[in-house]
């Protein structure tokens, strides 16, 4: 079932917003949840998350970086185009009500998966801090609408301190609990930033929430290819996430089970790329 | 019935089994007693007339002959293929007491494939009834919801099936491979129920996209009918079952069928390619994933199963396919621990069984020997032990009596707890069959159908 694309914006060198009409879809989505997509009849099914719905207006848009064929196809598809197929809402929403004090930690891409969840936290009364990182300026996604939101404090933090303070989101992270002024976290981004993030606040005993991005190929429920250990049991991230309690995940195997297809990947958007260039020479 | 080479089809996603040719077929039918009292009818579960498409058949009347089998299943291509006759009609016929029945499964798929060799506007079309107004939701587009959704518009309802994946066709879509039943088949026999007026809506979860409430009260729907099958893959809940190259079935098979897989990078989706399978499971899915990890070049596959080859639940038709292809039986073996380094597969670790006493199913029960551990040496674990219920559907549809295993109860016409919901197929037995599933749904919309035309 094509579904047409009503606006790509590029927010950085590869970064994307892209907003779809998706009627249906959009009168149902909650914050934290994803979709899943498939750009053409040869594509793969991917998922990412929603970053901003309009349920009476009937459109859905999401954040993507170009990391590879599928999102680097995507990033190619403009205004009026379609792509073949966009399903959801999939997976459980994030809590969001009586958090109390959170913070909202995003790395990367993961600042796209933060702002509607900063965004819905801070509609539900609580105070909301919100740290993005990146590894350099260019990098940094969506910093200016975390401004317009009704959060208490933006920090920004870049590896290279080219804008913010220069270091890794979990300086600032560790100095708020040090303060002791969190009642919950909440960090999206690369696993292994997750993974520091949970470490971070453990010792606090701060309630830490992740947003796992395994790879999945139906999402919703039918394959198991998204499965994470939890807690040393095997949990489906596409039904039963994709939020888990981050002190109890395995981000190890995580980590593993995303470089399953390297190689693929690789081969795949290396043979897209020259098919890129040939069609534009 | 003529088959590919074994060595030759190993290696390609072509068909096996290449059908009857016209004289073959005729001959087979001339062996048929058409019986006064024809016993086949009774072991096909939607009672196709068989003696009179045979005799069709007989008279070269091929058209009438499909006519006969659409009166009561839609799908003669498909099941012609993948029903397992030997244990339904064929074993129900006459001659098969002498060992030797009919081979009606082939007659039938000869008649199907006729069918289809002809032009879509020249194929048979069962006659429908005027418009009745109604309404009716499918939820799931799998033989069960097929089968259901062209019997309701047969009967003049305007019916939507909804489909959560890009493609139509459940199981036989995503499940059985290209090399039993090519996709292009189940394409065309989707068609022609779309050519009925049945509307196939992909890309929609019901539970997600929709409730089941909201498409009976927001959407005006008179009647639902649930054929979400029992997708659900189940583990073995060992260690190491999470390692890179350890697969559920379902998971393996998607990736080749539904995603094309195996024909990357044509196609985006990757599978891990495994030098060395186990297969562990003893079903029909676990020799499609063996069969079809061949396919991919695996140079050794083996089947690890708990018991005997005698109590594989496959059948027969395939087993031996299997073989021939050279998949390797180990039997009487359970896996204990899947062995890995750096987070990839390097083993299976086994224990040796025995069978002991009979079960509650009446098999004989498997116990193991104690210090019999050994290991496979393998890079890809292929888990194929059935699949359950999936609650997306029904955690969300209020009033939905389930069993304790998460299976929608319906009496024998489909009717669940919720009037006006009717459910069947997997989602309602557990794993069973193509036409068991077609059969439930057709029993279902005779249902719906009394129900409308009461209210
Ligand atoms: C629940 C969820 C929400 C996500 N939300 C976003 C988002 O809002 N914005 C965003 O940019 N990215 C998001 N991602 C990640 C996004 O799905 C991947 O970047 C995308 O699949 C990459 O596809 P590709 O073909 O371009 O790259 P590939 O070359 O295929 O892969 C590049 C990377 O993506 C991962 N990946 C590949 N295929 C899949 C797959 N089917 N499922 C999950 N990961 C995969 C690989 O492990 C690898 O690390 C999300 C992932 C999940 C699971
Ligand atoms: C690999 C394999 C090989 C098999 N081989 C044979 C064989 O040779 N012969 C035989 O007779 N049987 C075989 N079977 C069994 C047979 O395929 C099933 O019994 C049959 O397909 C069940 O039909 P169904 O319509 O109930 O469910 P399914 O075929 O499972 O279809 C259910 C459909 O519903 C969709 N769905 C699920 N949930 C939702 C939702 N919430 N919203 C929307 N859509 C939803 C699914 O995506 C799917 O398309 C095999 C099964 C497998 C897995
Ligand atoms: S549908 Fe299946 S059981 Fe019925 S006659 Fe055909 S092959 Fe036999
Ligand atoms: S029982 Fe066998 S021989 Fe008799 S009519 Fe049926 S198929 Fe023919
Ligand atoms: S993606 Fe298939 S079960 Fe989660």
């Amino acid at each position: 079932m094509p579904f047409e694309v009503l606006q790509k914006r590029q927010l950085s060198e590869a970064v994307f917003e892209m907003t779809v009409a998706a009627p249906a879809v959009a009168a149902k989505v909650r914050p934290g949840q994803f979709l899943m997509l498939r750009v053409d009849e040869h594509g793969e099914r991917i998922p990412l998350t929603f970053s901003d719905w309009d349920a009476e207006q009937g459109w859905v848009r999401f954040i993507f970086m170009v990391v590879g064929k599928t999102t680097h196809a995507l990033s190619h598809r403009e205004a009026g185009e379609t792509i073949a197929d966009l399903v959801g809402p999939l997976g459980k929403p994030t809590r969001v009500e009586g958090l109390g004090r959170c913070v909202v930690v995003g790395g990367g891409v993961g600042a796209a998966v933060a702002y509607p969840v900063a965004r819905a936290m801070a509609e539900a009364g609580n105070e909301v801090t919100v740290i993005l990182g990146a590894r350099t300026a260019d990098l940094l996604v969506l910093a200016d609408e975390f401004e317009k939101l009704p959060i208490s404090e933006l920090i920004v933090a870049t590896d290279d301190g080219s804008e913010g303070r220069k270091g890794l989101v979990t300086e600032p992270l560790k100095e708020l609990c040090d303060a002791g002024v969190v009642d919950h976290a909440m960090a999206i981004g690369p696993a292994i930033m997750m993974k520091f993030c949970a470490a971070t606040t453990r010792p606090y005993g701060v309630p830490t929430v992740v947003s796992l991005n395994p790879i999945m190929v139906d999402g919703t429920g039918m394959c198991g290819a998204c499965r994470v250990s939890v807690g040393g049991e095997t949990k489906f991230g596409c039904v039963d996430g994709p939020d888990f309690d981050g002190h109890l995940v395995d981000f190890e195997e995580l980590m593993s089970r995303q470089r399953i297809y390297a190689d693929e990947e690789r081969e795949a958007d290396a043979a897209y790329r020259q098919e890129c260039s040939c069609r534009t020479k | 019935m003529p088959e590919r080479d074994a060595l030759e089809r190993a290696e390609d996603f072509v068909e096996v089994a290449l059908g009857y040719p016209e004289e073959l077929a005729r001959a087979e039918a001339e062996r048929c007693l058409q019986c006064a009292n024809p016993t086949c009818i009774a072991g096909c579960p939607v009672n196709i007339d068989i003696k009179s498409f045979i005799g069709r058949i007989l008279e070269g009347d091929y058209e009438g002959g499909t006519r006969v089998i659409k009166e009561r299943n839609p799908l003669p291509a498909v099941c012609g293929r993948v029903c397992p006759q030997e244990e339904q009609c064929e074993k129900a016929c006459i001659l098969a007491r002498k060992g030797e029945p009919v081979a009606i499964g082939r007659l039938e798929r000869f008649l199907g494939d006729r069918e289809l060799a002809r032009p879509p506007a020249e194929r048979e079309r069962p006659e429908t009834a005027p418009p009745s107004g109604r309404r009716v939701a499918v939820i799931g587009s799998g033989p069960a919801g097929l089968a259901c959704a062209g019997e309701l518009a047969r009967l003049g309802h305007a019916v939507t099936v909804f489909e959560s994946l890009h493609a139509p066709g459940g199981v036989l879509t995503y499940g059985i491979p290209e090399f039993r039943l090519p996709k292009s088949i189940v394409r065309a026999e989707i068609d022609a129920l779309a050519d009925m007026g049945v509307e196939v809506v992909t890309d929609t979860v019901i539970g997600a996209t929709y409730t089941l409430g909201e498409l009976l009260e927001d959407q005006g729907l008179d009647a639902a009918f649930i054929g979400a099958g029992a997708g659900l893959p189940v583990f073995l809940g060992i260690p190491g079952e999470n390692l890179n190259g350890v697969y559920s079935a379902n998971e393996f098979l998607t990736r080749v069928n539904l995603m094309k897989a195996y024909e990357f990078p044509t196609y985006d989706t990757p599978v891990w390619r495994g030098r060395k399978v186990a297969v562990v499971g003893g079903g029909n899915v676990a020799m499609d994933a063996a069969r079809t990890a061949k396919r991919l070049g695996a140079e050794e596959v083996f089947l690890v199963y708990r018991r005997t080859e005698e109590e594989m639940p496959a059948r027969r038709e395939e087993v031996h396919h299997a073989r021939e292809e050279g998949v390797e039986f180990k039997m009487l073996c359970s896996p204990v621990e899947v062995l890995g380094r750096d987070g990839w597969v390097t083993g299976l670790t086994a224990t040796r069984m025995e069978l002991g006493e009979p079960d509650a199913s009446g098999r004989r029960a498997p116990v193991c020997v104690v210090g019999s551990e050994f290991t496979i040496d393998c890079d890809t674990v292929i888990v194929a032990l059935g699949t359950r219920a999936n609650p997306v559907l029904t955690s969300t549809a209020d009033g939905l009596e389930l069993t304790s295993r998460g299976y929608i109860v319906a009496d024998e016409n489909g009717a669940t707890s919720v009037p006006g919901v009717y459910a069947g197929g997997d989602i309602v037995t557990g794993s069973a069959t193509v036409i068991k599933a077609m059969g439930a749904g057709k029993r279902a919309a005779a249902a719906i159908h009394a129900r409308l035309g009461a209210s």
